[in-house]
């Protein structure tokens, strides 16, 4: 992988980058924030589009800075943006991202299975992904699929009525 | 006969989303075209007398509100549609979005026409991602038709609609906030005054409405008041979509006449309760609301009516729970979302909340201390009178609420017990 010349490496202890700012990541970039025009209010939106295109949907500490030098924003505003909003990572996620619905509707609605269920089947926790990069398992308030609850959802595709160990599979095996 | 109505929700089903020709052909755009030849100040006397409350929540009068904005001065104004519904139990945004995107653009035009803005924002949450092609599609196909750019219709009136998108933050629904997190920054509300009315996004003077209202807004302009008023109450005349699911038979959202009482809600909208269980509490107006028991489930769905339990409509969530939840392991699912919610911005809230928590985490393993209900309910109550926005103000109505109607769940009657002797 060739690197990118003149964008420092900046990784703490706590934010892997695995050296992924190649140069076809930063024209990729470039595209994005071209596309909104280097909008600075856009900048919410740009790192949610940025996140899609990095494998295990997270904001590296490299491409951080990057976007921070191309739209001329602080680091600071940058990571302001990544830490506050529960969309945006700055640790590797997975492949698949699922988010189980832990909110009162899921749970009234009986969720535990569901829970159950996709620890036994994958065997992590919550924030936690599996060994082989796959699956990362995130809880999260609701996400207004409330009428075919209790729901989660993998890369943002919504599945709802999981009350069965069977139907947790099911989904699940369209994610191999 | 079928207790809901369709005249919000008109045109589900009765076309495809995904094209305006479509839209056209059932008579899309009339409500604009109308809209158009009118003054401001007659679209704001009709807002007036349909009498719609903000349904986001705050239930502020529409009228009201068009008619302070179009009063602000400022050559360049802002109507932002808040397409950022977070609270749980609250679903029926998304059948607009999803159904009837057109009528969206359509009450935003409408809304930017009577206040006098250039632009208009759509601040779309993250958790409807899939349907951003849809409203992006809605957008651009209005915006080819002349019915969104400048000279629209060649009446001289020019509007621009953007769409934003949220990233995952409840907090955002608060107005202010919000407009931080268009700007491109992190989501924590503003200090007031100045109020976003008269300094809002980009400094400019800013519409919010909720993206029900709107819908309703292009609704009544295009069949007049008369028909939408001809449902409800005299106190809360019209028509409301509601978010109902939890535990019954056919969840969903509905448009429903007000007036109709809960009971007619859960049992003859909703199937009742499955699986032979019996009714306990339900919310209303989602994680912010109230919870209300059983007892009181001949109360009709009014503004008024429920102000006198206590009650919001709110969002129009309205969520059913039977006897198979504790209370308290349902107060603390609110407690939960409201830590992870909180901005931090303000003291009341963060730590508030993070307090009221523990004492709810003893009361969930049955290890409460004897103080420990009033503690709660003395930070509860700073929290309502001191947080800096909305979401801390109302993040322990759930609590007390609970408090109030099962104080048996709380271990109160076993204190009074124990004081005895």
């Amino acid at each position: 992988m060739q690197r990118l010349e003149g964008v420092r490496q900046m990784n703490s202890t706590k934010t892997e980058s695995f050296g992924i700012l190649t140069r076809e990541l930063a024209q990729e970039i470039d595209k994005t924030i071209n596309h909104y025009r280097s909008n600075s209010t856009k900048l919410v939106g740009i790192l949610l589009d940025i996140q899609d295109i990095i494998p295990k949907q997270y904001i590296p500490r490299e491409v951080a800075a990057y976007v921070s030098e191309k739209m001329n924003i602080p680091l600071s505003k940058i990571y302001d943006v990544i830490s506050f909003y529960a969309a945006l990572s700055d640790v590797p996620r997975a492949d698949y991202v699922i988010q189980l619905c832990d909110s009162v509707v899921c749970k009234v609605t009986g969720n535990t299975t569901l829970r159950d269920t996709i620890s036994q089947l994958l065997g992590i926790k919550e924030q936690e992904s599996t060994p082989d990069g796959k699956y990362w398992l995130e809880y999260t308030p609701c996400f207004g699929a409330c009428d075919i609850s209790p729901a989660m959802r993998i890369n943002g595709k919504v599945f709802g009525h999981l009350t069965t160990q069977d139907s947790v599979k099911a989904v699940l095996d369209q994610y191999r | 006969m079928s207790k809901t109505v369709a005249i919000i929700t008109e045109n589900f089903g009765q076309y495809d989303p995904g094209s305006i020709h479509s839209y056209l052909s059932i008579g899309g755009f009339s409500a604009v075209k109308k809209a158009l030849t009118m003054s401001s100040a007659e679209i704001i006397e009709m807002t007036k007398k349909a009498a719609v409350k903000g349904r986001g929540g705050a239930a502020y009068d529409t009228g009201r509100k068009w008619a302070q904005a179009a009063s602000v001065p400022g050559e360049d104004k802002v109507v932002i549609c808040n397409a950022d519904e977070g609270e749980p139990c609250t679903f029926k945004d998304r059948s607009i979005l999803s159904k009837d995107p057109f009528r969206l653009i359509e009450g935003m035009i409408i809304a930017g026409y009577t206040v006098g803005a250039k632009n208009g924002y759509i601040y779309l949450r993250e958790e409807y991602r899939h349907l951003r092609p849809l409203i992006r599609n809605a957008i651009d196909e209005s915006l080819s038709n002349g019915f969104l750019g400048d000279n629209i219709l060649n009446t001289g009136f020019s509007f621009q609609i953007h769409l934003y998108s949220g990233a995952g933050a409840y907090v955002c629904g608060e107005g202010s906030t919000l407009i931080e997190s268009i700007e491109g920054k992190s989501g924590r509300p503003r200090i007031k005054p100045p109020f976003i009315k008269e300094c809002g996004l980009f400094q400019l003077p800013t519409l919010v409405n909720n993206v029900e209202t709107l819908a309703i807004a292009a609704a009544f302009i295009q069949h007049g008041v008369e028909e939408y008023l001809s449902h409800g109450t005299s106190g809360s005349p019209g028509t409301k979509i509601i978010s109902l699911a939890g535990n019954i038979k056919n969840p969903g959202a509905y448009e429903i006449p007000f007036g109709l009482t809960l009971r007619e809600i859960i049992y003859d909208i909703g199937g009742g309760i499955p699986d032979g269980h019996e009714l306990k509490l339900f919310q209303l107006g989602g994680a912010s609301g109230k919870i209300g028991p059983a007892s009181i489930v001949d109360t009709p769905y009014t503004y008024e009516d429920l102000a006198k339990e206590g009650l919001v409509v709110g969002s129009g969530g309205i969520l059913v729970v039977d006897d198979r939840t504790r209370v308290i392991d349902f107060v603390k699912s609110i407690q939960d979302f409201f830590i992870h919610e909180s901005c931090g911005k303000c003291t009341p809230c963060r730590e508030g909340n993070r307090q009221i928590a523990k004492i709810i985490d003893r009361f969930v393993e049955g290890s409460q201390r004897p103080d420990d209900l009033q503690t709660a309910e003395r930070f509860a109550n700073i929290m309502s009178n001191c947080a800096f926005c909305g979401l801390g103000e109302t993040a322990q109505s759930t609590l007390l609420s609970a408090i109030k109607h099962f104080p048996q769940e709380f271990g109160l009657t076993e204190v009074a017990e124990n004081e005895k002797h």
